[in-house]
């Protein structure tokens, strides 16, 4: 699926390209979109380097224990394959809370963790149930702050900047409660499949 | 508001502090920890790099051809009939793919709008209320080797359906 979606971007916007006349812009954008992945990588290391640093020390001091003991209640329905006290529970945790806060950079790391904890629970190269619903709530943007959006809003001088973290929140749980359910037909369908 | 904004302020530096106390008192080796975390945070980054070069480069082609723009025009006049904002239709579209170029755009309208317009509010819902799917679902299985991505794609690309759909219709609602 994601071959597929991958190669036919690239082949249609160089076809269009062809009739489009557009040949020298395409050939620019190849070079500046690999420099922009390369700088987006760069700039997380500094981010994964400090995060996944912290993390290892909470995970050494129990930190991350007590959390997952504090919030499984709450989340242990939406990943029933992850046993009781496993790592991957904590950084699930510390993945969704960095997200409502609208610290974007720190979720990263945690969330990469959290998908390396889960593969070790799955072993294969196919995606698990969890890890689908994991990502299905981190696409759904889980914000309750939308940081970025507030800072623009200031830049144009709104006059409340703030008034749409409500509307945001409401979508934000639409769309995440919308991915919890599209989630769990999606997955009983492939049981059934099987 | 406030309160959430000082939360988020100060969540970050009080947890970090946190940390530090309860591993010095529990005695571990605190720097050393870390060192060893940060290392694998070395790792993880690079070994996303070529997942996000891939996507990237992909995404840059369609935009730069002016394919992406064509797609969208074709798209505006169907989606106006169901109640979407023309405008709006080029950030629907755009964010579950990329990330900085919705970005843009979100700027972009609220430059030319108004933050306080209509528009410019359903631009700032919309940016807010959902997230790059392809980006996340890339650089995440990427990173740990996930071949099969099963149903995930489409689940994520429904939810950020529903989510664009929630924005219009509360946005609607709330600033009409």
């Amino acid at each position: 699926m994601v071959n597929i979606i991958w190669a036919s971007m690239a082949i249609i916007g160089i076809f269009y390209a062809m009739i489009n006349g557009t040949m020298d812009e395409v050939n620019k954008a190849l070079f500046e979109s690999a420099e922009e992945a390369v700088t987006i990588s760069i700039g997380l290391i500094s981010v994964m380097v400090f995060w996944l640093g912290i993390m290892k020390v909470a995970e050494k001091a129990g930190i991350l224990r007590r959390l997952t003991k504090l919030f499984r209640p709450a989340v242990a329905k939406l990943f029933p394959e992850i046993p009781k006290d496993h790592p991957a529970m904590g950084y699930i945790l510390s993945n969704f809370t960095a997200n409502i806060f609208g610290l974007g950079n720190a979720a990263t790391p945690m969330g990469l963790k959290a998908m390396e904890q889960m593969k070790q629970l799955s072993g294969t190269d196919t995606a698990s149930r969890s890890m689908i619903t994991f990502l299905a709530l981190n696409t759904s943007g889980l914000t309750i702050i939308p940081t970025t959006v507030i800072a623009i809003r200031m830049h144009y001088h709104s006059v409340s900047p703030t008034e749409i973290v409500g509307t945001t929140i409401v979508a934000t749980i639409m769309s995440s409660l919308g991915a919890i359910i599209v989630d769990r037909i999606f997955y009983h369908r492939s049981i059934r499949r099987e | 508001m406030a309160v959430m904004t000082t939360i988020s302020t100060w969540l970050i530096p009080c947890f970090i502090m946190l940390v530090l106390i309860v591993a010095t008192y529990k005695r571990v080796q605190t720097y050393e920890v870390f060192v060893e975390g940060g290392k694998e945070g070395i790792k993880m980054a690079f070994s996303i790099l070529p997942f996000l070069v891939g996507m990237i480069v992909s995404i840059g082609i369609l935009r730069a051809s002016g394919a992406l723009e064509a797609f969208i025009n074709m798209l505006t006049p169907f989606l106006s009939m169901i109640g979407v904002p023309a405008d709006i239709v080029p950030l629907a579209l755009i964010r579950p793919i990329s990330g900085t170029a919705a970005l843009s755009i979100t700027t972009e309208l609220i430059s030319a709008n108004g933050p306080d317009s209509f528009i410019g509010r359903l631009a700032s819902t919309m940016q807010g209320s959902t997230d790059t799917t392809l980006y996340i679902l890339t650089i995440y299985f990427g990173a740990v080797g996930i071949k099969k991505m099963r149903y995930a794609l489409k689940v994520g690309l429904i939810a950020d359906l529903i989510g664009i759909i929630a924005s219009i219709v509360i946005v609607t609602i709330i600033f009409g």
